[in-house]
């Protein structure tokens, strides 16, 4: 599904991505792991296709295609989907009037009708009550005074509005307690198909006990130093990342 | 493709203004210059009693003894007042009895402007005063007002038909004097709207009126008074597009509102007039002087969306006279590329209780230049007054300008005042979440807009929001590199 090749990727001159590889199939759930300022959040928002990051080498294809000169709304209508780690405040635009332009974007881009106002309503009660997001949520400005976890909590009910091929989730976990972070979970977890895939990009292992993850990759200094099955994320909880920077040293 | 800055450029550059076309309709034209024989010969082509031309010379004394206001935040280059011709009337005989007798050409005009004359319009519940170039072409839905005792006709009409109501309140809320536009307004008026609302009666319908420059080179001056008369309510909509023309356009509007004891006027206003092309050159003029009078318990509400002309200076104002009396003052000016707009409001509370609100929403882009001006001004006896203010700018890029400038003057102890300011930009952040989500820029461009200018919108008839809407987006389009 998705495919990155020897990516070298650089912001303000600066080089952050250093050649990645990585594939990623549909039905898998990648966790991407690593210390502050190892290229984590670049490596989403390259994918996004955020313009400010210049590819200088390498490729990323998304189900065989180039996704190079493909702008970020034409990825999202692909169905790429990023949870941002910081959701971005729109005043004056409501949750549901959001959705619903984003939604009938996609729809217009796929030479589809717009989703007619019954079906758009049964689709909101339908995820929001997975989601456990109280209807009077939806009627606010999007982001605006949201507390950390309900920010979260709205870009996973934007995942689920959505049903993207590939969801690729920006420190999800970051400001979330221990409730909201079950309910984020078990949201993530009831949308997983066989079809679509998860990249979830963490600092720490604790997200990982709830969205159980098939490979965890761990990225250090714009590279993959090394990559394996999920205990590797016990692994790194136990020894911290210094181990494997000195590994990667050595 | 994702909107590079060339690409972005690009469409700003060849964006047309929408309602640039010109109608080819044979005109009666004054030729050019002002003195008091023009002045005379303008009173005598809409065949006026004496004390009008009487009132129209007094006017143009006082006029020819003023200087233009400098004071506000614009730059341009001063109009030649005797350049320009004071008065352009369709050259058909106005006033038609049908349709059929409406000049072909002349409907298609409404057509393209999306002005439907015909019976659509009552559906709608719309009843339409169409001004073009000065002259009131057909009047709509007099029939079903007339039963109720409305008067909705032009102020020519009203003049001949209805002197003593006229005679009364003319000039009663801006006298002649009262500055220089409106003093040249008070001289050279060629026609505008009237409307009467008799006592205790509420309005069965959005009472609308188009105004529309059309003739090259031609001031349009118009002349509005709507009365209210005790408890009493009307909601007026007035909404503009002029052609594309080279050289500016000077528009010099008087609006007085009359709100008796106990009555309701919502005023609302789209203007979309020709703001002048990329390089900043043509453009309408737009000098207007609106104002109400509240008397007890009445309420006036100015409601504006301004998108176009490459000057406005503007400030719809209420007195409130009367105990008790509420005015409020809701606005979006928009500014691209090289307009100016220095737009605001004054709010002169006189009686006791009375109470007003500012919400004004700023939209800058391109190099231009977007100014709140606004006056709250608390007399002596205005014991237990109340005002809310609330001035929100939007820059878009980095070679645009917004301005705050607000006046208070308090003389009694007991007011209440309070005033908030904003300045936020659209954040490539934004555009980047709302792209993440399958927006595109433009259509992020718009959603974050609206979403600033929702409180406004919000107060406008359903119909108008819908237009507003569309305006906004158009006149902003590609303008976020």
């Amino acid at each position: 599904m998705l495919k990155i090749e020897n990516l070298h990727a650089r912001v303000d001159g600066k080089e952050i991505l250093k050649g990645i590889n990585l594939e990623v199939n549909p039905g898998e759930v990648h966790a991407i792991m690593g210390p502050n300022g190892s290229g984590k959040s670049t490596l989403a928002a390259v994918i996004a296709g955020k313009e400010e990051f210049e590819i200088t080498r390498g490729k990323i294809s998304f189900e065989g295609k180039d996704l190079d000169d493909t702008a970020p709304e034409e990825r999202a209508h692909k169905g790429i989907f990023m949870s941002f780690q910081y959701p971005v405040e729109i005043p004056g635009v409501s949750v549901t009037n959001f959705m619903k332009t984003a939604i009938n974007e996609s729809r217009k881009a796929r030479g589809m009708e717009e989703m007619p106002a019954n079906q758009m309503l049964k689709l909101i009660r339908e995820k929001s009550e997975l989601l456990d997001i109280d209807r009077k949520f939806l009627s606010r400005s999007l982001n605006e005074g949201f507390s950390g976890g309900e920010k979260k909590r709205n870009e996973i009910f934007q995942l689920a509005m959505l049903e993207p091929k590939l969801a690729i989730l920006d420190e999800t976990d970051s400001g979330l307690d221990i409730d909201a972070l079950r309910i984020v979970a078990h949201g993530v977890n009831k949308l997983r198909t066989k079809k679509n895939a998860v990249i979830v990009i963490t600092h720490y292992q604790r997200l990982l006990e709830y969205i159980i993850p098939d490979f965890v990759h761990v990225l250090h200094n714009g590279k993959i130093v090394k990559s394996g099955g999920k205990e590797l994320a016990l692994e790194l909880e136990e020894k911290g990342y210094d181990w494997l920077k000195q590994e990667t040293v050595a | 493709m994702a909107y590079t800055e060339e690409q972005l450029k690009k469409e700003l550059e060849t964006k047309e203004y929408e309602y640039g076309f010109y109608t080819n309709i044979d005109s009666d034209t004054l030729p050019k210059g002002l003195n008091e024989e023009v002045v005379v010969a303008i009173s005598k082509k809409k065949g006026e009693p004496g004390w009008m031309t009487e009132w129209r010379l007094e006017s143009f004394r006082y006029w020819k003894e003023m200087v233009e206001p400098e004071w506000a935040n614009i730059h341009y280059k001063k109009p030649n007042f005797q350049d320009i011709s004071y008065y352009s009337a369709p050259n058909k005989k106005p006033k038609y009895s049908s349709l059929d007798e409406v000049d072909p050409e002349l409907l298609d005009t409404f057509k393209k402007l999306g002005i439907s004359v015909d019976e659509q319009k009552k559906l709608a519940g719309v009843a339409v005063d169409i001004v073009m170039d000065s002259v009131s072409v057909t009047t709509t839905f007099k029939k079903t007002l007339a039963e109720k005792g409305i008067i909705f006709c032009s102020i020519s009409e009203a003049i001949r038909e209805h002197p003593d109501l006229v005679r009364k309140y003319i000039g009663s809320v801006v006298p002649q004097k009262d500055n220089f536009y409106a003093a040249l307004n008070s001289a050279v008026f060629s026609d505008g709207s009237f409307c009467y609302i008799p006592e205790g009666v509420r309005c069965p319908m959005e009472l609308s009126t188009y105004f529309r420059i059309n003739q090259a080179g031609t001031g349009q001056f118009e002349r509005t008074l709507v009365i209210a008369d005790k408890g009493s309510y009307v909601s007026y909509l007035e909404g503009c597009t002029a052609p594309s023309r080279d050289e500016n356009q000077l528009h010099a509007a008087v609006v007085e509102l009359i709100a008796l004891d106990d009555a309701e006027i919502k005023y609302s206003t789209v203007q979309n007039w020709f703001p002048g092309d990329k390089e900043g050159k043509g453009g309408v003029y737009n000098f207007v002087t609106k104002r109400g009078l509240c008397e007890k318990n009445a309420k006036i509400s100015w409601t504006q969306v301004e998108t176009g002309s490459a000057i406005t200076w503007k400030y719809p104002s209420c007195i409130l006279k009367g105990d008790n009396s509420i005015g409020e003052f809701y606005s979006i000016a928009v500014t691209n590329n090289f307009q100016q707009a220095d737009t605001g409001t004054k709010m002169i509370h006189l009686g006791k209780n009375t109470r007003s609100t500012i919400i004004s929403k700023g939209i800058s882009a391109g190099k231009s230049q977007n100014s709140y001006r606004g006056l709250v001004q608390v007399n002596s006896r205005a014991e237990n007054a109340r005002n809310f203010s609330q001035c929100d700018s939007l820059l878009m890029g980095n070679e645009c300008g917004a301005h705050t400038f607000p006046y208070i003057e308090a003389k009694n102890k007991s007011a209440q005042i309070e005033h908030e300011a904003t300045t936020s930009k659209i954040g490539e952040d934004q555009i980047f979440y709302c792209n993440q989500r399958g927006i595109d820029t433009e259509k992020a461009i718009a959603l974050i807009v609206n979403g600033f200018s929702k409180e406004v919108l919000n107060k406008l008839p359903m119909e108008f929001a819908v237009e507003a809407q569309k305006l906004l987006e158009i006149s902003l389009e590609g303008s976020v590199g």
